[in-house]
């Protein structure tokens, strides 16, 4: 089995690589792990994870540049069905459109667009730091207790159109999406690979998932 | 509700830990990989570390160590000390670090902060600020790792470093820093309350009840500090335990 992490020139690549490789080496069945921007590597893939910090704009502007880059995940993820992990701003690419700096497309794969945190004049922005979170249980929230803290760093956020794919939320003071679900697509607007052994745990739920 | 973060702060020379007392009386304490793995496993909420490699032919270690880390802790982790170019940043986020901190460079090219924002988002930049207490409510910044004064005010360099994209400050008290006194927490709420983007607390930190001054005081969104945990005065544990009791968030 082969899990591709995006390469497209994104901050935290190395860290997310990082924590996939670590939970991956406790799995009794490991994945091959590739991390790629080859369109012909990125159709053989059996689960795909998409890194991102910085702004959404430059983040869709780095995927266009590489050639094929889009139409091989829109291949494996919306016409093959494989599972696939957004993370951050890979998380909130899956929008339709984004309001930072301006309106920008987002993939359109989960209704719903990407707005500012909205938060009384005493709230820090970005939203930066441990943070709780709350959500719907699903296999992919496996051994997390309610309430666990998760690492957070961002300043916009996305609000799903459907309650059904916001499945975690967290609060400042608001309710701010902290994780998306459709099918067999999930993102998290925390990074999992800065949130120590929760943040491996859903890693290794994202890699145990065989979305149905 | 969003935790009151705490930093461990690892002076890295030569890619060896040190820890000065005022920036001088350096001491040598161990191996930074190792460092970062315990306080990692003790609950660290990000790590930091601070260069101050002075021969930029011995930077290279730098990024080993930083690629180590990277590889062993599973928390944010910022680096810096000796970043002068984008080139720099994009080296150390490339060897695995999350945030970069920028101190003189920022000062002497402003530019620098705005550009640097926008390429690897806010997020990513930390601007490292340096402040003498100058008069009354009056704070001047220095650069060279505190060695060399400006006639620039800090509250107006803070206010402008926001404004360009800055994602948080690191406002270290020259005035307190080695002294254990406790933070300037006049600093930190002058600054604090006139810009949007997080404040860590850096300088003076010597009991427990310094680190929740820092918050209730100081408006400190995370607190950092260096000796106290490296000579294992106080745990990490120790710090989280005395701040939930005193009614700060913090995550245990």
């Amino acid at each position: 089995m082969k899990l591709v992490i995006i390469n497209y020139g994104s901050g935290n690549l190395h860290s997310v690589h990082k924590a996939f490789e670590a939970v991956n080496n406790n799995l009794e069945n490991p994945y091959e792990i590739i991390v790629t921007n080859t369109p012909s590597e990125i159709l053989k893939a059996d689960k795909i994870a998409l890194p991102g910090v910085g702004a959404f704009q430059d983040c869709k502007n780095a995927i266009h540049k590489i050639d094929g880059l889009f139409e091989s995940l829109e291949q494996v993820v919306i016409g093959e069905k494989k599972a696939f992990m957004g993370i951050c701003v890979g998380m909130q690419l899956l929008a339709e459109k984004s309001l930072e700096f301006g309106e920008c497309e987002g993939f359109g794969w989960i209704p719903g667009e990407v707005i500012k945190i909205e938060a009384p004049a005493d709230y820090k922005i970005p939203h930066m730091g441990w943070n709780e979170v709350t959500f719907r249980n699903h296999e992919l929230l496996n051994n997390i207790s309610q309430n666990t803290d998760f690492y957070f760093v961002h300043s916009y956020y996305f609000r799903t159109q459907k309650n059904e794919n916001c499945i975690a939320t967290t609060k400042y003071p608001n309710p701010i999406t902290a994780a998306v679900l459709k099918e067999n697509i999930f993102g998290t607007q925390f990074h999992p690979e800065k949130s120590h052994n929760n943040g491996k745990q859903i890693i290794t739920n994202f890699l145990e998932w065989e979305p149905s | 509700m969003l935790k009151k973060r705490i930093i461990p702060c690892l002076d890295v020379d030569r890619g060896r830990v040190v820890k000065g007392v005022n920036f001088v009386d350096l001491i040598d304490a161990g191996d930074p990989v190792e460092q970062a793995k315990i306080y990692n496993s003790e609950g660290a909420d990000e790590l930091c570390f601070l260069d101050i490699t002075a021969s930029s032919d011995d930077r290279e270690t730098l990024f080993e160590v930083v690629k180590k880390t990277a590889e062993n802790c599973f928390i944010p982790l910022t680096v810096g000390g000796g970043v002068r170019t984008i080139d720099d940043i994009s080296r150390l986020l490339h060897h695995g670090a999350d945030k970069v901190s920028i101190n003189t460079a920022a000062v002497e090219n402003i530019d620098l902060v705005a550009k640097a924002a926008k390429k690897y988002g806010s997020s990513t930049i930390v601007i490292a600020v340096d402040a003498k207490k100058n008069g009354d409510k009056s704070w001047n910044i220095f650069t060279h790792g505190g060695r060399k004064p400006t006639d620039i005010d800090a509250l107006e360099y803070c206010i402008e470093v926001a404004n360009l994209g800055a994602g948080e400050i690191l406002l270290t008290s020259m005035d307190r820093d080695g002294t254990k006194i406790g933070f300037d927490n006049e600093l930190l709420s002058t600054v604090s309350s006139s810009i949007d983007i997080p404040v860590i607390a850096s300088g003076g930190v010597g009991n427990l009840e310094h680190f929740a001054e820092g918050v209730l005081k100081g408006g400190a969104s995370a607190l950092l500090a260096a000796s106290i945990f490296h000579f294992g005065e106080y745990s990490i544990k120790d710090v989280k335990t005395y701040l939930a009791e005193q009614n700060i968030a913090v995550r245990i």
